[in-house]
């Protein structure tokens, strides 16, 4: 597969009909579920990620501090050939344990000594960066849950094409028509990197120009989540009238 | 099942509710709550759906392969249930916690599913005794508000009657051997009729009395309960199935009445089901508003 397409033509579009820079289309809501404490629904292009967060409550071990707990599992019909079992393959415990090392970074656990906060992710379709959306997506459920946060945490994805113009937001095509893959998660205020993970091979001379681009995705990525919780907030409160205050 | 706490003041409460034919949320004995019904939202499905039904959600793919029929059964394609049972509804189905409900509500659709007067396995089949097509019907539950049986088996109807297949033609070749070639466009395609396709009804023994769709609250409260399985052909209702849940017991008449209170509820709102499906088909091009799913 590798090399079979270029991921840019000669007009400088990618095989979706997006520039180099562009990210796919966000959208996303908070607060889809009355079950649990917090919950989001995140889509970005055609990859759709739901997160629930309950907590935090009081953890079964007896650990002082407190304690993170990820699930990640992908729906059986979220890709193009079936899957056999939604979790429990090498790829959902890696991508669970990533998530848990990205929201540790963010999350101010010293607030919740003796704690835990159990974070779900249900990866509903997948089309490519599905670390990145389920990561932004279990922000979003982070902060409709009420969970103190350092900052937001996002992620993003970035490639390189052959005529080593860096690419932000790596579709599924992209990612199986070779090319290298980085993934970045990211406190974007801060320009700090909390995560990172890449695949193939860079030359070190462009690496700094993809996490570069990563981190612009990030920061866009960042702005769009913001720009949505404050609309939820203004939705959830115009019934008690404190939306006029700000 | 997700945990529900109750006192015994509340679980008094809803009973003399029940009594009374007026429960918690107002409705009647016979009452259904409001459900939402969204077709064809998974793009990497060959049909799906979301149904939420109060807080009960539940998304419904279904995929297609191509498979070698059972040799008992040569004329007949294959179905296949998968439950999952995700954690997003309840800590407690973290892991493998909710592989026993899974495994119930995979039973109760396998025995709704089993007879072909319910479901015309032969509409499967492409080459008998060599190929069918083969449909797992993957249930994801994402929250548990109650009813988890009807639900379920309302938005696997609703994923079935949006099922595409693509169109296959074969080819003779030498020595018998078949070769399929299977249609590349999008929009040749077959669909599966779902006349008959069975909807399950609980019908929940609460106090002295039998009411249908309970809440989650009412579930609890309930000893026992009846799963009716109701299959539609040429406008009547047969029973395809049916089992008991939960740990009480009943008198043969209450079960009778049950039986029947489930019957009539089954076919009213299997006619209900069909007329909004139709609905939503009929609205193509600019008239089809754009696929909501959770950005309600």
């Amino acid at each position: 597969m590798a090399g079979k397409y270029e991921l840019l033509s000669e007009q400088g579009l990618r095989l979706d009909g997006r520039r180099p820079h562009e990210l796919r289309r966000i959208k996303c809501k908070l607060g889809v579920f009355e079950q649990p404490d917090g919950s989001a629904y995140m889509e970005q292009g055609n990859t759709k990620v739901l997160a629930a967060v309950y907590g935090p409550h009081q953890a079964k071990s007896k650990h002082t501090e407190s304690i993170i707990n990820c699930q990640y599992s992908q729906a059986t019909f979220s890709t193009a050939e079936r899957k056999y079992r939604p979790r429990g393959d090498r790829k959902s415990l890696e991508f669970k344990m990533y998530l848990q090392q990205a929201l540790s970074a963010a999350i101010k656990s010293e607030l919740y000594p003796r704690s835990q906060i159990d974070i779900y992710v249900e990866v509903l379709q997948a089309d490519g960066a599905n670390y990145a959306v389920a990561l932004n997506a279990a922000t979003l459920a982070l902060i409709d849950a009420g969970i103190c946060l350092n900052e937001f945490i996002v992620a993003c994805t970035a490639s390189l094409s052959k005529s080593n113009i860096p690419l932000t937001d790596i579709s599924h095509f992209e990612e199986v028509s070779g090319g290298p893959k980085l993934t970045v998660a990211a406190l974007p205020t801060a320009e700090k990197i909390a995560f990172l993970e890449m695949s193939e091979r860079f030359h070190i001379d462009h690496l700094e120009t993809v996490i570069e681009t990563a981190m612009a995705g990030c920061r866009e990525i960042r702005d769009i989540l913001e720009a949505a919780v404050k609309e939820h907030l203004l939705h959830m409160g115009s019934a008690s009238d404190f939306a006029k205050v700000c | 099942m997700a945990y529900v706490a109750l006192s015994e003041a509340e679980k008094t409460y809803i009973l003399h509710g029940v009594e009374d034919d007026f429960r918690c949320d107002g409705r009647s004995r016979r009452d259904y709550r409001p459900m939402d019904l969204e077709t064809g939202l998974v793009s990497n499905a060959s049909g799906s759906a979301r149904l939420r039904l109060a807080n009960t959600d539940i998304l419904v793919g279904v995929k297609t392969e191509i498979d070698v029929p059972n040799p008992l059964t040569p004329e007949f394609g294959k179905l296949e249930f998968f439950v999952d049972c995700s954690a997003n509804a309840t800590p407690e189905f973290e892991g493998r916690g909710g592989s026993d409900l899974a495994q119930e509500l995979i039973l109760s659709l396998q025995n709704a599913y089993e007879s072909p007067l319910a479901f015309d396995y032969r509409t499967l089949c492409l080459i008998p005794g060599q190929q069918c097509w083969k449909l797992y019907i993957d249930i994801l539950i994402l929250e548990c508000g109650g009813n988890l049986h009807d639900a379920v088996s309302l938005a696997a109807k609703a994923a079935l009657f949006n099922t595409k297949l693509p169109r296959v033609t074969a080819t003779m070749l030498d020595a018998g051997i078949t070769d399929l070639i299977i249609s590349d466009n999008p929009y040749d395609c077959t669909r599966i009729s779902i006349e008959t396709v069975p909807l399950l009804v609980t019908v929940c023994k609460v106090g002295d009395y039998c009411l249908v769709d309970p809440s989650a609250e009412e579930e609890v409260c309930s000893t026992v309960s009846v799963v009716v399985s109701v299959s539609m052909r040429d406008g009547q209702a047969f029973l395809s199935g049916t089992h008991l849940t939960g740990g009480g017991a009943m008198h043969r008449d209450t079960m009778r009445n049950c039986l029947e209170l489930g019957l009539a509820i089954g076919e009213h709102l299997d006619r209900l089901l069909t007329k909004m499906l139709n609905l939503e088909q009929e609205r193509v091009g600019p008239k089809r508003p754009q696929t909501i799913g959770f950005l309600k």
